[in-house]
């Protein structure tokens, strides 16, 4: 028997590698990125000419992957869970398309937000769309998962969401591998209005998903990933999803004395949760991420119910991720302290990289800004949202992926001027694209900065697809040619960029000045790759 | 056999490496193991940290216990102070004497030492010396391995073969200096830890 030492997000890669995966669709996001990371690695994908390269954002990953799913073979998606609002409408109406070639979305949760703005919980989305979701507890069931997601998706004609949050996608351990098995054949579907979701068509599949919703909790009843064990102590019964029943373990030491139920599969499984209900006094839920399971439970009526505890009746603190003590505290558990951490400690906050091309964009834009002391920077998702700190102060707003140029559009709209926007490059042709063919149909008067280092930084230096094209989109959309500078961050340059980005923006239309320097991490790979060489 | 231990850092300073090489001497050593670490911003020259677990039985937390870990083991000597709520009564902390000042105002360095002073049970060591002196100051995180090294409960021939695996891609010139690291930091903390 093959062991191997994995990630939570490689064993899942592994997983779907070896339970016949075609292809794999992504954009980097943290805490998702090493799942397409692995397969691009994998010699077990280059033999089996598994498709594994980025895409421009989640919501076209995730059209491609339904698009191998119409084709007969199995696809899975993987992104951060912001990314999956991104890719909500193909998310939501491939499930009243169903699926053909099993189809996997991974989404990985970042509860406490340690690389992220928000921290929404992707299982609210199966109710949305009506899709079951496997929800792993550790690095093990994340490689079992595949095979079996892949099995429920291409039986129940129907796509299915793997759940993973920051702890379990970025811990390892040993996994122990399972069969491998071959990829699909090419087998378009037979009726060709499956995937024609025209009105008329719509209707029949929706009430054709919703009648399938008894087999999927069915399902869930009777799942391996789900399991009732009971204990003595019934004065208190405990629901864990996910990695919240690892903390659970820990604390007991594997040997609950309460009667414990682990979901890692939705639909909830309710004949299970019923028991629990009818056989305990009181019900404690350990749920990463928000309070859905507790919610659903508690009703409308039942946020008083006081045998019902957990995050809503503040039991657990009610943002934020677990872990061992916060559970041992909730169960009035003997806890050790430790020492006191010494009041000397300070923060140390993330920053630039030294010598980072972004730092000299923003020195030389804040000079240029000097001059217009009533204008606004509108920034974006990447390495260069840390200008915001000190010593850049060079931004003003940070929403999510594309809202600089908009919201420099329309706050330009409203009157704001200057209004410039600051955007990565892979950031730009990941959902930037359209907010500047806005700006171009208005001629409005934003300036945009693209800053492109030639990667996608923040998440460790994955290929863009916007290297050596931006010049040309930005044409392509519209945008002058007088208008579309292209300026090299460096501290020699810096008077020069200084005077082209103030004229840029005093000049009262859509200009844009690409930054072009390569990101020092990757420069430094680049040039430690060539040196072997 | 059951050791938790926390690994902590500045980003950049080749703490995923420490985890990776224990990662594997656990695995051939037939160890089970769990190893929590963090990716993406904060990573960019902010806090990292690592906890590891080392078992022969099944360990369920990814996450290790307050006031449960047998050895806090650090790259950066205000890094291993961030982590004292999670040191066990006895527990063992090692770490680079050499502070990475990246932030303003930096605590003194005689308050910090003075801090290590208080622990009962620890080491102080001039990694970035020793790394010079093994051939390249980039193995000073090997070097804190090395110390640590007679606390981590796998043999220190695991942990070097785990070391050729781990730089398996790199130069020749880079494992030898980076074994090399690791054998002067380990004698090192012999030194000190014998003769205390």
């Amino acid at each position: 028997m093959t062991t191997k030492l994995l990630l939570g997000d490689e064993a899942l890669a592994q997983g779907a590698l070896d339970a016949g995966l075609s292809g794999a669709y992504a954009y980097p996001g943290t805490p998702s990125t090493e799942i397409t990371e692995y397969i691009q690695r994998s010699v077990r994908a280059e033999n089996l000419d598994v498709h594994c390269r980025w895409s421009t954002n989640e919501k076209v990953a995730l059209e491609e992957a339904i698009g191998m799913s119409y084709a007969g073979k199995r696809a899975m998606v993987s992104m951060k869970h912001v990314g999956l609002n991104v890719a909500a409408d193909p998310f939501i109406n491939a499930a009243i398309a169903g699926a053909n070639g099993g189809l996997l979305v991974s989404v990985a949760d970042d509860p406490s937000m340690h690389s992220s703005q928000n921290e929404q919980d992707s299982r609210l989305y199966t109710d949305l769309a009506l899709v079951p979701c496997l929800e792993p507890s550790n690095q093990q069931e994340a490689y079992d998962a595949p095979a079996y997601a892949f099995d429920l998706s291409e039986q129940m004609n129907i796509p299915v969401l793997i759940r993973l949050t920051t702890r379990l996608a970025h811990s390892r351990s040993v996994v122990k591998l399972g069969q491998t098995r071959g990829k699909n054949k090419l087998a378009p579907p037979r009726d060709r209005n499956q995937y024609i979701l025209l009105p008329t068509n719509a209707r029949g599949s929706y009430l054709d998903l919703i009648a399938r919703q008894p087999q999927l909790l069915a399902e869930s009843e009777h799942s391996p990933f789900n399991r009732y064990e009971d204990g003595p102590d019934k004065t208190r019964g405990i629901i864990a999803s996910g990695i919240g029943y690892n903390y659970v373990q820990e604390v007991y030491n594997g040997a609950c004395t309460h009667p414990l139920l682990k979901i890692s599969q939705y639909p909830i499984p309710v004949k299970q949760v019923q028991r629990l209900f009818a056989e305990c006094e009181e019900v404690i839920l350990f749920e990463e991420g928000y309070p859905y399971i507790e919610a659903k439970i508690r009703g409308l009526l039942g946020d008083r119910d006081a045998t019902i505890r957990g995050r809503l009746d503040g039991t657990i603190t009610r943002t934020g991720e677990l872990n061992p003590d916060i559970v041992a505290r909730a169960l009035a558990l003997p806890q050790s302290d430790g020492l006191t951490n010494p009041s000397i400690l300070v923060p140390r906050p993330p920053a630039l990289c030294p010598g980072c091309p972004h730092a000299d964009t923003y020195r030389a834009l804040n000079a240029a800004m000097d001059r217009f002391p009533q204008g606004r920077v509108f920034s974006d998702i990447g390495c260069y949202t840390l200008g915001a700190l000190p010593p850049h102060e060079a931004i003003d707003t940070c929403i999510e992926m594309g809202a600089s140029i908009t919201m420099a559009k329309g706050a330009s709209d409203a009157g704001l001027a200057p209004a410039v926007a600051v955007i990565g490059d892979s950031t730009f042709t990941h959902s930037g694209m359209t907010g500047l063919l806005d700006c171009v149909a208005e001629d409005a008067h934003v300036t945009i900065i693209i800053l492109d280092n030639l990667t996608v930084a923040m998440t460790g230096g994955q290929e863009s697809n916007a290297t050596n094209r931006l010049a040309a989109i930005c044409s392509g959309l519209g945008v002058s040619k007088e208008h579309i500078k292209t300026i090299i961050p460096l501290p020699k340059h810096h008077d020069e960029n200084v005077r082209i980005i103030g004229e840029e923006i005093a000049y009262e239309g859509t200009s844009v000045i690409i930054a072009v320097r390569e990101c020092v991490q990757t420069l430094r790979r680049h040039a430690r790759k060539g040196g072997a060489k | 056999m059951k050791k938790d231990i926390i690994l902590a850092g500045v980003g950049g300073q080749g703490l995923l490496s420490i985890a990776a090489v224990i990662g594997e001497a656990a695995l051939k050593s037939g160890l089970l193991i769990k190893q929590a670490e963090v990716h993406g911003m904060a990573q960019r020259g902010g806090v990292v940290q690592s906890h590891v677990r080392l078992s022969d039985k099944p360990i369920y937390s990814d996450l290790i216990k307050a006031g449960s870990a047998d050895l806090i083991l650090a790259t950066e000597p205000l890094e291993a102070l961030r982590y004292l709520t999670f040191l066990k009564e006895g527990g063992m902390v090692v770490a680079n004497s050499v502070p990475f000042k990246n932030v303003d105002p930096y605590p003194g360095e005689e308050e910090i030492r003075a801090r290590f002073e208080t622990l009962p049970h620890h080491l102080l060591i001039d990694a970035i010396a020793i790394a010079k002196e093994a051939g390249s100051a980039l193995c000073a995180n090997m070097v804190v391995l090395g110390a640590g090294s007679p606390f981590v409960g796998i043999p220190d021939d695991a942990l070097c073969a785990a070391i050729k695996q781990v730089f398996s891609g790199k130069d020749k010139k880079i494992i030898e200096t980076n074994l090399k690291g690791f054998s002067l930091g380990r004698e090192a903390s012999l030194d000190a830890t014998g003769t205390n």
